[in-house]
């Protein structure tokens, strides 16, 4: 007896669609959960968090979830993959420790003038690269943090191989514990938000045919730097706020961890969910911490992890916990 | 100095040849992007120490079985792995980039860094060319680079997986109306990509150190290369080797050793902006940019 597996949406969350969820408080809680228990969590784990080293493996975990973002949103948006989130990351790190150093400008505006100003920056670098598409765009983008790394090795610009020390720190804790996660939040829902409006549309709709797009007489191109300015802004935020945490920037800050931990943690919890890569972040990054003593092994074990779920797993968290959310399955005979 | 910057240059030309033919010749079959590609040259250098000093085989021996071994690696990596993701080039960039990583990264835990392991050259001796001394080494690298690009250019015009090569290269779906099997072709090209990054490795390892560093420079030389002359084109992959490997002895006579990588990425940058389908490719423009 052939059978099959067959999705039905839950009751309740065709009850509460529309305006319907207002009926009862029910509705309303199942409407709102997913994002105002995660946002909670985040807003309160750093005062649950009391060493210091926890609170490093949070931020650190915001910061890989910005660069896990960027990476899902330029894949989303634009339908590309980068292998070189680093590119980013460097520019912002490089950006405000100059701007700190040699402008003496404080942290809280080398922030936002790194973030804005190196994307503008990021943007100018990658866009020659932008119509390429596929094996080469991830060729380019895999090239730009290695050739920035060895530009300045060999020219021993920037402090070289030594690097930049003697930035300036964040003015309290509490700044530095809260900054990085509310951004992160903001940056995911803003981020989904924009993806739901027309423009979003035209920018989803470029990732699955932008020949069709193009037919349509609209300049892909456009959008394509758009959403490559919004991704690099978030690499660069990152950059910047991890700059003046550890008030240094050397030459990892384009270092292949921060291409390939990214990936993974967008693969985990599910590509094109802009909140799945978030997620995955909070699990891996804690989980590598955990086996740091394990030196670079813990790159082999993370990297086959993301052999393995693109193999045979592609479908990511994210993609999984809002299907069983949303839907019963049930077999039922063909 | 210009006799030794033309022999040195050549020399440097047909070292960028050898790394580059392998991952030219499995993109140019199979469509596949081998990001492992400098892991599997650096995990062949490393077997072929392993059963030369460990398990003292032969010399020759050792090398040979390293590169067989490295070539079953290959295809094992298509068969098992590649084909469950055929051409989602998303995961399969990011499988082969993964797994050359996984490999990379174990490889240098296991201590391969630095100058802590390295193979001997096939003979130690120096030889004057015209004045200038150049070691034995790499003569039989110059020697053997050109061997093997003749070999192959007569295994794909003259056998029959060869001529199957070609055909599938040139259009897939002609290739399966005459009874080629496409995956029995991507696997097998793979196989031969990987065993030539092998031998590229046992040739070239004994002039440096095996070091896990090396994988992402082989990598970036080889898909510098495989850019400029356009991927999939092994004429353009002569031509590219020599440009490169000319501007690369010059930049280091003149600037300094650092620039040696940078030569080879800005040759990656500059044609990917400007000529995308490199010099010598015969891709469809659309297929690669829009």
């Amino acid at each position: 007896m052939a059978k099959r597996r067959e999705r039905i949406d839950r009751p309740i969350k065709v009850l509460s669609e529309d305006i319907y969820a207002l009926e009862s408080v029910s509705r309303m809680i199942y409407v709102a959960a997913p994002s105002v228990f995660p946002i909670l969590f985040l807003l309160l784990l750093p005062l649950f968090t009391p060493s210091l080293y926890m609170q490093r493996v949070l931020i650190l975990t915001a910061v890989y979830a910005l660069l896990a973002l960027s990476w899902d949103f330029i894949a989303v948006a634009t339908g590309l993959v980068s292998l070189g989130q680093a590119l980013f990351f460097g520019v912002g790190a490089y950006s405000a420790a100059i701007l700190n150093l040699h402008f003496g400008l404080p942290p809280m505006v080398t922030l936002v003038v790194s973030t804005l100003g190196g994307a503008a920056i990021a943007t100018a670098l990658v866009a020659p690269c932008l119509p390429l598409r596929g094996i080469y765009f991830a060729m380019t983008t895999l090239v730009y943090p290695l050739l920035l790394a060895r530009a300045i090795e060999a020219t021993a610009v920037l402090g070289g191989t030594d690097g930049l020390v003697g930035i300036a720190s964040f003015p309290n804790v509490w700044v530095e514990r809260y900054l990085v996660l509310v951004f992160v939040l903001g940056a995911t829902f803003a981020l989904r938000r924009l993806l739901r409006t027309d423009f979003g549309l035209v920018m989803r709709s470029i990732s699955d045919n932008d020949q069709a797009v193009r037919a349509s007489a609209i300049n892909i191109t456009v959008y394509k730097l758009i959403a490559v300015y919004l991704a690099s802004a978030l690499g660069c935020f990152a950059g910047a706020y991890f700059t003046h945490l550890y008030m240094f920037v050397g030459l990892s800050a384009f270092s292949l961890d921060l291409s390939i931990l990214p990936i993974a943690c967008a693969v985990i919890g599910g590509m094109g969910t802009l909140v799945g890569p978030v997620l995955g972040a909070f699990i891996l990054v804690p989980l590598a911490e955990m086996v740091r003593d394990l030196g670079t092994l813990r790159i082999v074990f993370y990297s086959l992890l993301l052999v393995a779920l693109v193999l045979f797993k592609p479908e990511g968290l994210m993609n999984f916990l809002h299907r069983k959310y949303q839907q019963i399955e049930r077999w039922v005979q063909v | 100095m210009l006799r030794s910057i033309l022999i040195y240059g050549l020399i440097n030309s047909i070292i960028l040849a050898l790394t580059a033919i392998g991952f030219s010749l499995t993109y140019g079959i199979s469509r596949v992007a081998n990001f492992a590609h400098g892991a599997l040259y650096v995990l062949a250098g490393f077997a072929a120490w392993v059963l030369f000093y460990r398990l003292g085989l032969n010399y020759y021996l050792a090398l040979f079985l390293a590169v067989v071994m490295v070539a079953l690696i290959g295809a094992a990596l298509y068969r098992f792995a590649l084909i469950r993701v055929r051409g989602m080039p998303i995961s399969e960039i990011i499988v082969t980039f993964a797994l050359g990583t996984a490999l990379l990264e174990l490889l240098r835990f296991f201590g391969l860094f630095g100058s802590n392991y390295g193979l001997p050259p096939l003979r130690r001796a120096t030889l004057q060319l015209s004045g200038v001394p150049v070691d034995f080494q790499r003569v039989a690298v110059v020697v053997i680079g050109v061997v093997l690009i003749a070999a192959l250019w007569l295994f794909t015009h003259y056998t029959k997986v060869g001529l199957a090569f070609r055909a599938i290269a040139q259009d897939e779906q002609a290739a399966m109306m005459v009874g080629i099997d496409p995956d029995r072709m991507a696997t097998l090209s793979l196989g031969l990509g990987s065993a030539l990054a092998a031998i590229a490795a046992v040739v070239l390892l004994p002039l440096g150190y095996i070091a896990a560093e090396s994988g992402t420079n082989i990598l970036v030389y080889a898909i510098a290369v495989c850019i400029l002359g356009g991927l999939e084109s092994p004429a353009g992959v002569i031509v590219a080797s020599l440009l490169i490997g000319y501007a690369q002895i010059l930049s280091v006579a003149y600037f300094g050793p650092h620039y040696q990588m940078i030569v080879a990425l800005l040759a990656i940058l500059v044609t990917l902006v400007f000529r995308p389908s490199g010099l010598f490719g015969r891709q469809k423009e659309l297929e690669e940019r829009v």
